[in-house]
């Protein structure tokens, strides 16, 4: 059956490891059949993108070997991988937004006329030809900057479909369209596959996965864990090999014991830039002693959920207050002030300043306190107990305190934040993805660090993708679908199986359930 | 007073002077229009123009003919550029120092070349000859116009290649496959290099094109606008260009009439000085074009400052 179908990728034992040692994808086998809907799906971090850098030539496998067309290639750049067919359309754009459609589907291979100028009426005419031939419906006179999202997709797919392309790499296409556009999307999608060309589709959407794709390949923790057809296994079935686990690291913590409410989350909206409803509604408490997680596929409203809690962006509607004080608006030193803590997921930017050394990152929240100062001087021998303390109390590997933190690695780096966060007396922890890419040493000694804080009367707020973390930390789980709270979980009676099917929108709670999470 | 300065400048030589005046710092201004849009910001315009205005004078003089001056300032021109890209694209400086390394050589350098050539001191003066000035030229017909012809004609050659060059430039950034890879390197080098073009390539075109560009405004300013080379001579023109580039919105058109505005500044600054009774109030007359642009590039400032867009993230306070 298999030797009917041509197959116009071939990628075999394909093994990228990064030269930080983290193994991004492992002897993974994936090949796509001429004139398909190839769905990639997999949770985040699982290898998808790696994957289809590594196809687009954006990235050099360490082992293995790719097939175009049973033709042995080897992709050094996207431009090869262009001018062998393969069109990608990423998540982000890359589109100039002060050039028309038409200038931005010829750049760098535009029409000339008196081999002088741009035949800029030449450069529509093909824009038209394309848009027309594929039923892709764009403005070529109007400027990028001022058309919807939509649009710019389909002149991303026209880019690529201009410059030859008969494989499409789409990566999540529809994380930023509406549904009317997704719709559209679906429908011209299909088109083209009736014409004859190939698309992969990258997505976690399995409603969107059933009515779109013809075969799907599942990916986990870097390797494949099955093609099927996409008719012959149920969604259930997806979500089961997608989050399925393979070793459970158990943690004994001691029985929560909740005492009052600290953080009061009430009814958030927000809508970001693109008109999408990033928060719907959301509403939840943590109290005293206890750890809340929230899990959920990345991009149903965590990240925003995470800013608005730490000041860097304002709700449309709705409140979130600290022992009854509203945090909306404030500034982040008054935050803190208030005893919250923050361990940023992008640790780089929000954590720490990279040229700094260990001590200045770690005393940087609480430089200005009366203890670290005489005068206009600092009073060098307290800050560098205090960072000597810190140091070994949470094992950061270094060689001494004036050591710079950008040169540290990732779990020592991240030991250095949690250090500086957590030493600070707060009375709410909020951890985004606290440790996510980080060995495993600082990673048990991050997850038992939360543990004691908590049982020691702070609240603690753990938002995070690793679906065994939040599983086997949190003492409350709230799982996070469309902006929304999908479901909430007060029993510890909760498995993966059970989370994938909320996280992935199969199922959701009743109204009263979920309201539950308020602890009113 | 008031009517002596309105008097002065209700007449054509008014006008004529802020049309010479504008020439120099809008070939700055369409130099740094250029750099801008690769996305490069050419800090460096001020030394640029002095060093040019040397050597288009030397040229000059070597060889007793404007033309190759004014080719030799823009070749020296290109090769500033070309360094300044160098240090930048190739060896990474920050393209803000390695223009300031440019300006201060400028200032430093040009002395001492001077004096390395010619054995002279401070400026050229001695070395003047008509057949080494750019010429002048009257514009047949609309000499014969009163008033207008007053205004437009018997400007130099270089001044109205100037004024050409605004909607040559614009043609080339909008009309030409060239142009629009620069504009689109400018705005999303990660858009251009996924479909093939060179960023780094773009930037130095637009850097070698910026820095023939100074080479003009320099030539002008010592082949026909002060007759030799002298210390100080640019005064500041080069950083003007950059206001005028700004207040221009980094456009052609835009940039020349910003410049006109500075051109009438210091037209104005002229007459002011000239008036009875107006020299104790000397170095304050002085500041009459480098105010203009302070007050400009406010206004101009609080014109494109757009509320605080919700979406981006707050900045920490």
């Amino acid at each position: 059956m298999e030797a009917v179908h041509e197959l116009v990728v071939r990628m075999e034992k394909i093994t990228k490891i990064y030269p930080n040692g983290i193994a991004a994808n492992r002897d993974v086998d994936f090949s796509v059949r001429k004139g398909e809907i190839h769905a990639l799906i997999g949770e985040n971090g699982a290898g998808k993108s790696t994957l289809m850098k590594i196809l687009f030539g954006l990235e050099q496998p360490t082992d293995g070997a790719i097939y175009l067309n049973d033709e042995r290639v080897n992709l050094s750049s996207p431009l090869e991988a262009i001018s062998k067919g393969i069109g990608m359309v990423h998540q982000h754009f890359m589109l100039v937004p002060s050039l028309t459609v038409a200038e931005n589907i010829v750049l760098g291979m535009a029409p000339k006329k008196g081999g002088l100028f741009i035949d800029y009426k030449e450069a529509v005419r093909l824009t038209r030809e394309y848009s027309e031939k594929y039923n892709l419906f764009v403005e070529p006179d109007a400027r990028v900057a001022d058309i919807a999202v939509g649009m710019k997709q389909k002149v991303e797919i026209l880019k690529a479909l201009v410059r030859g392309a008969h494989v499409l790499i789409l990566d999540e296409p529809t994380a930023v369209l509406t549904t009317q556009e997704t719709v559209e999307l679906f429908q011209e999608l299909k088109n083209l596959r009736e014409q004859g060309f190939t698309i992969i589709f990258i997505s976690h959407k399995l409603k969107e996965i059933k009515e779109l794709t013809d075969r799907i390949t599942i990916m986990r923790a870097g390797r494949s864990v099955g093609v099927y057809d996409t008719d012959s296994i149920t969604e259930q079935e997806i979500s089961r090999l997608m989050v399925g686990r393979d070793v459970v690291l158990k943690m004994d913590k001691p029985e929560a014991v909740p005492g009052e409410h600290v953080l009061r989350v009430e009814d958030l909206h927000y809508v970001n830039e693109w008109g999408k409803k990033m928060l719907d509604g959301v509403s939840f408490s943590v109290r005293q002693g206890e750890i809340v997680g929230i899990a959920g596929v990345e991009g149903n409203g965590q990240r925003e959920l995470v800013d608005i809690l730490f000041g860097l962006k304002l709700p449309d509607s709705g409140d979130a207050t600290v022992d009854g004080q509203s945090l909306i608006g404030l500034p982040q030193a008054q935050i803190r002030t208030l005893g919250v803590s923050y361990v940023p997921e992008d640790r780089m930017t929000f954590g720490i300043a990279q040229t700094a050394n260990i001590q200045e990152n770690m005393v940087s929240d609480r430089y200005r306190q009366k203890k670290f100062n005489k005068g206009p001087l600092f009073k060098m021998k307290s800050l560098n107990d205090e960072s000597d303390r810190l140091i070994v109390d949470y094992a950061v590997l270094c060689k001494s305190r004036a050591q710079e933190v950008g040169m540290l690695s990732g779990g020592n780096i991240q030991k250095v934040v949690v250090a500086r966060e957590f030493s600070s007396d707060p009375i709410l922890i909020i951890a985004d993805q606290p440790t996510r890419g980080i060995d495993v040493g600082a990673t048990e000694l991050i997850r038992n660090r939360l543990v004691d804080l908590s049982r020691a009367g702070a609240a603690v707020l753990l938002v995070s993708a690793d679906l065994n973390e939040v599983m086997e930390l949190s003492d409350n789980l709230i799982v996070m679908y469309n902006g929304q709270i999908a479901g909430y979980f007060d029993d510890g009676q909760w498995d993966d199986l059970m989370m994938g099917e909320y996280m992935l929108g199969l199922k959701r709670q009743s109204d009263d359930e979920i309201r539950r999470a308020c602890h009113a | 007073m008031f009517e002596q300065l309105i008097q002065s400048i209700f007449q054509a030589d008014f006008l004529f002077i802020i049309i010479r005046i504008t020439a120099p710092i809008l070939f700055a201004a369409l130099a740094a229009v250029i750099s801008e849009k690769a996305g490069v910001a050419n800090i460096g315009l001020e030394g640029m123009m002095m060093i040019t205005a040397l050597f288009g004078f030397l040229f000059a003089y070597w060889t007793q003919s404007w033309i190759i001056g004014v080719l030799g300032a823009m070749f020296v021109g290109i090769l500033l550029g070309l360094m300044m890209g160098f240090f930048s694209f190739k060896l990474k400086t920050d393209i803000i120092l390695s223009g300031i390394a440019v300006n201060m050589l400028g200032a430093g350098g040009t002395i001492f070349l001077l004096n390395m050539f010619t054995g002279l001191r401070g400026n050229t003066g001695a070395l003047v000859s008509p057949n080494i000035l750019i010429p002048t030229i009257d514009i047949p017909l609309i000499d014969k116009i009163p008033i207008l012809g007053e205004i437009l004609s018997g400007h130099a050659i270089l001044t109205y290649l100037a004024f050409i060059f605004v909607f040559l430039m614009r043609i080339f950034l909008y009309r030409t496959p060239l142009g629009l890879k620069i504009r689109a390197v400018g705005e999303n080098p990660n858009a251009a290099s996924s479909v093939g073009v060179s960023v780094i390539k773009m930037k130095y075109i637009a850097i070698a094109m910026s820095g023939a560009l100074a080479g003009l405004g320099g030539a002008f300013m010592s082949m026909y606008y002060s007759q030799g080379w002298n210390q100080g001579m640019v005064a500041g023109r080069g950083f003007i260009a950059l206001a005028a580039q700004a207040m221009g919105r980094g456009e052609p058109v835009g940039a020349m009439f910003s410049s006109l505005l500075f051109g009438l500044a210091q037209a104005m600054k002229t007459k002011v000085s000239g008036l009875r009774g107006m020299a104790s109030y000397n170095y304050l007359i002085e500041m009459i074009p480098y105010v203009v642009t302070i007050v400009g590039l406010v206004f101009y400032a609080m014109s494109i400052k757009r509320k605080a867009r919700k979406h981006q993230l707050r900045p920490i306070k």
